[in-house]
């Protein structure tokens, strides 16, 4: 047992697509490399993903609902990373779980998983349903991922209000997407814009960055590679400031492109080569 | 941005997106947090306007109840045009109420007046009334 009691932190949004599976399996990897002992719990019975994100779908034996039927062990059940053994995944039950599953066997399981961690990531389904609400109960903290669109912000909204009565906290927000150009050029929020109205504090800001697909595709998380692409970096100092560090938040506006890549991108426009 | 949305936007004929973006979230958001249906404000402006009815004469008209929202702090805001004040024995008009006390900063504080126009007063006033919503009681 650790003699800190672990953060349980739960990784929500509220809309589906905005990135909250990328970011539990990028910040479970960052985690795990600045040595903290970190376990991500797969807690979207209905479908699971992060297993695929970090690579680790073919190493599945047992699963969160063979742990809560004492079937196995919680030890056989965990999945260690490969390259990051500080970094364990618990995989999600099958669908039929969301029938019979309730917030203390949710809170069970995070118990098991506190007694061996320093962090407890848990990768929550979209919308407020039961799902939501078990893998809330079980949360002492919370990360409420966005987009700087309409839909995503309404719904994180809803999300704050149901976890503040739930008496989680401090909740913060990771920003994802940004475009630095549509932002400049007033055709998307922008980043005071969004932490105005669902006045949270921002605990990470992350750029459209095309590597994370190529990153998924692969089951690498951005977080694995020693020189880190835009979104590494911001997952990267995410957990840093989860950690207490002071990591300063990058400026969109001051993002500007490297000479070779708006180079090729003028050369592409110009000939319509490739 | 495509040329014509650009010309529009230097013609100042179109507002930026991200502006329309920001009010339009502004309100669903107002309405998202206080949970009120449309028919509920509805009834709730009319008695509203019923009670202020009692104390001053109102431009019922051009009168406003809405929701803004501010700091996660939904406030219904009345925006109500006095046209005069009803003589009354007793001077004491309450403006501003508060659903709950802690939470009593609502919108324009500043315009409340402090004391009942006299009933010769012929101008337009206008009086914001600001009831703070708890967005989500303690457990």
């Amino acid at each position: 047992m650790t003699a800190i009691p672990a953060r349980v932190i739960l990784i929500c949004s509220g809309k589906g697509g905005v990135g909250k599976t990328t970011l539990t399996a990028n910040l479970g990897i960052a985690l795990a490399r600045l040595g903290e002992t970190t376990v991500v719990l797969d807690a979207d019975f209905g479908l699971r993903n992060l297993d695929l994100l970090l690579g680790l779908e073919n190493r599945i034996v047992y699963n969160a609902q063979d742990v809560l039927e004492e079937t196995c062990r919680l030890e056989q059940a965990l999945v260690k990373h490969k390259q990051e053994p500080n970094l364990s995944l618990l995989p999600a039950g099958n669908a039929r779980m969301l029938d019979w599953l309730t917030s203390d066997d949710m809170k069970k399981i995070v118990g098991m998983l506190a007694e061996r961690a320093n962090f407890v990531l848990i990768d929550c389904p979209a919308g407020i349903e039961t799902g939501f609400r078990n893998a809330a109960a079980a949360a002492k903290e919370a990360i409420v991922i966005t987009t700087p669109e309409m839909a995503a912000v309404r719904d994180a909204d809803r999300v704050i209000g149901l976890l503040n009565t739930q008496g989680v906290a401090p909740v913060q927000m990771v920003l994802n997407r940004v475009r630095p150009k549509m932002v400049a050029n007033q055709d998307m929020l922008g980043v005071s814009d969004v932490t105005d109205i669902l006045a949270l504090p921002l605990l990470g800001l992350v750029l459209e960055d095309e590597q994370v697909i190529t990153s998924t595709n692969r089951g690498e998380p951005l977080t694995l590679n020693g020189s880190l692409s835009p979104a590494g970096r911001a997952y990267m100092n995410v957990a840093r400031r989860l950690r207490g560090e002071e990591v300063p938040l990058i400026d969109p506006s001051r993002e500007r492109r490297g000479l070779r890549a708006r180079l090729m991108g003028k050369i592409r426009r110009t000939t319509g080569l490739f | 941005m495509a040329l014509f949305d650009f010309l529009q936007h230097l013609l100042g004929l179109q507002k930026p997106s991200a502006t329309t973006a920001r009010e339009r979230l502004q309100l669903v958001l107002a309405h998202d947090r206080s949970d009120l249906n449309p028919e509920l404000l509805e009834r709730m402006r009319r008695e509203i306007l019923e009670v202020v009815q009692k104390y001053v004469e109102i431009d019922i008209e051009s009168g406003d109840v809405s929701l803004a929202t501010d700091d996660r702090v939904t406030a219904l805001v009345a925006n109500l045009p006095i046209r005069r004040a009803r003589p009354l024995p007793n001077h004491s008009l309450e403006t501003r109420v508060s659903a709950n006390p802690s939470d009593s900063e609502v919108l324009a504080p500043g315009d409340t007046p402090e004391a009942t126009p006299s009933p010769s007063t012929k101008a337009m006033e206008v009086e914001e009334v600001g009831i703070a919503i708890d967005p989500a009681p303690s457990p």
